[in-house]
């Protein structure tokens, strides 16, 4: 499954819907974001089908940015059900996001 | 995968230029990444007295012969901050500022790091603490920040945020800060002057490289590296001060020299395995 941008009417119901899901919250001015992009891209297709893999542009949501508190990108929230339980902040390598999504698999 | 750069060097002082030269003397693609040349510590040297051949040289007359040297050998330059960095797939992804490159090798020559970590300033990282005002400025529009500034291309960060709308305090150089907050930051202390902030923008002149190179190793808090400038992440090389004492001129190209041979014979290895 490819990865799905999310606006802020569609967000809840698919996150809330998904048992594990992993958000990317990044705009289109952010290096890091741009470097981030295949990682996130191949985790997608790595976790086809167990993992809910979304991206929210912080521009463009600006709502669903200030609800999580997004203050610095690329931000990554993972969730259960809708219910955050953990997040990374800044850049780093798929293989920390794949950590979290093993342990909570 | 294509790369834009054979080698990209991180930092524009005697070892990075020095590593620059030596790629280009391979007929290899380089860039150097570097604060401006001005803000160099050795600009400010006003005689070096053990460059041998060049007695009394100064500072500055020895970073612009460098510079021109390794200019007109081909060299590419690019102004401004390495603020992460990452290998993936046999590649390395450079973030500049909010602007990013690519490499088939590194050279890390970016000088020591002066001064510590303050207190919050881990803890509030990506919680109201950033390193970058065009990179995470946007997110601030509207909100107080405090900008400490450690280098004379701080004030244009600090006025990057303030044309985007945030109402900025600079501080400049301070010596004592704590930052402080709960879920996010809240306030902070600069040599006695507590403002309450929304966001704190930490502009140094380098990111220590364990902090842009999480997995470094390091031996007496500088780079280890072995004979041929090699780190122990695949495709990184350092040089200069940052792989340790003493902090001198010759000391640095000469491992520049060598890190830029070694990295050019990386990169011309990885080319050479994807055909």
């Amino acid at each position: 499954m490819a990865i799905r941008h999310l606006n802020t009417m569609e967000f809840d119901a698919a996150v809330d819907a998904a048992p594990l899901a992993m958000v990317d919250f990044w705009a289109s001015w952010c290096g890091p974001c741009k470097m981030l992009a295949p990682a996130m891209d191949a985790l997608a297709q790595r976790y086809d089908g167990r993992v809910l893999v979304g991206k929210v542009n912080v521009d463009e949501e600006p709502e669903l940015a200030r609800r999580f508190g997004v203050m610095s990108i690329p931000t990554v929230v993972f969730l259960k059900n809708g219910r955050e339980f953990d997040r990374k902040v800044g850049l780093m390598p798929a293989e920390a996001f794949a950590q979290v999504l093993d342990k909570n698999l | 995968m294509c790369v834009s750069y054979d080698v990209l060097v991180i930092g524009g002082g005697p070892a990075g230029l020095s590593a620059a030269l030596n790629v280009r003397a391979r007929g290899l693609r380089v860039l150097v990444v570097s604060n401006p040349m001005e803000e160099n510590p050795l600009w400010k040297a006003e005689r070096v007295d053990n460059c041998i051949g060049l007695p009394g040289v100064s500072g500055a007359e020895l970073l612009r012969g460098m510079r021109r040297h390794a200019e007109e050998a081909g060299v590419e330059f690019r102004t401004g901050r390495v603020l992460n960095a990452m290998r993936m797939e046999n590649v390395w992804y450079v973030g500049i500022g909010s602007d990013m490159e690519n490499a088939s090798a590194l050279v890390l020559a970016a000088g020591v790091s002066r001064g510590r970590k303050f207190p919050g300033e881990a803890e509030f990282l990506g919680r109201g603490v950033s390193y970058c005002a065009t990179c995470d400025g946007m997110l601030y529009r509207g909100r107080p920040v405090a900008v400490l500034g450690y280098s004379d291309s701080a004030h244009r960060e600090a006025d990057f945020l303030k044309d985007i709308g945030c109402s900025v305090t600079y501080f400049d150089r301070p010596k004592d800060c704590v930052i402080t907050g709960d879920s996010a930051v809240t306030s902070v202390t600069c040599d006695g002057e507590t403002l309450p902030v929304e966001g704190v923008f930490l502009l140094r002149p380098t990111v220590a490289p364990s902090d842009l190179f999480p997995a470094l190793a390091l031996e007496g808090g500088y780079v280890a590296t072995d004979r041929s400038m090699a780190t122990n992440l695949p495709g990184l090389f350092a040089a200069g001060d940052c792989t340790g004492l003493p902090l001198q001129v010759s000391k640095a190209a000469g491992e520049g020299l060598v890190a830029g041979q070694s990295a050019a014979k990386w990169a011309v290895r990885q080319k050479r395995d994807q055909t």
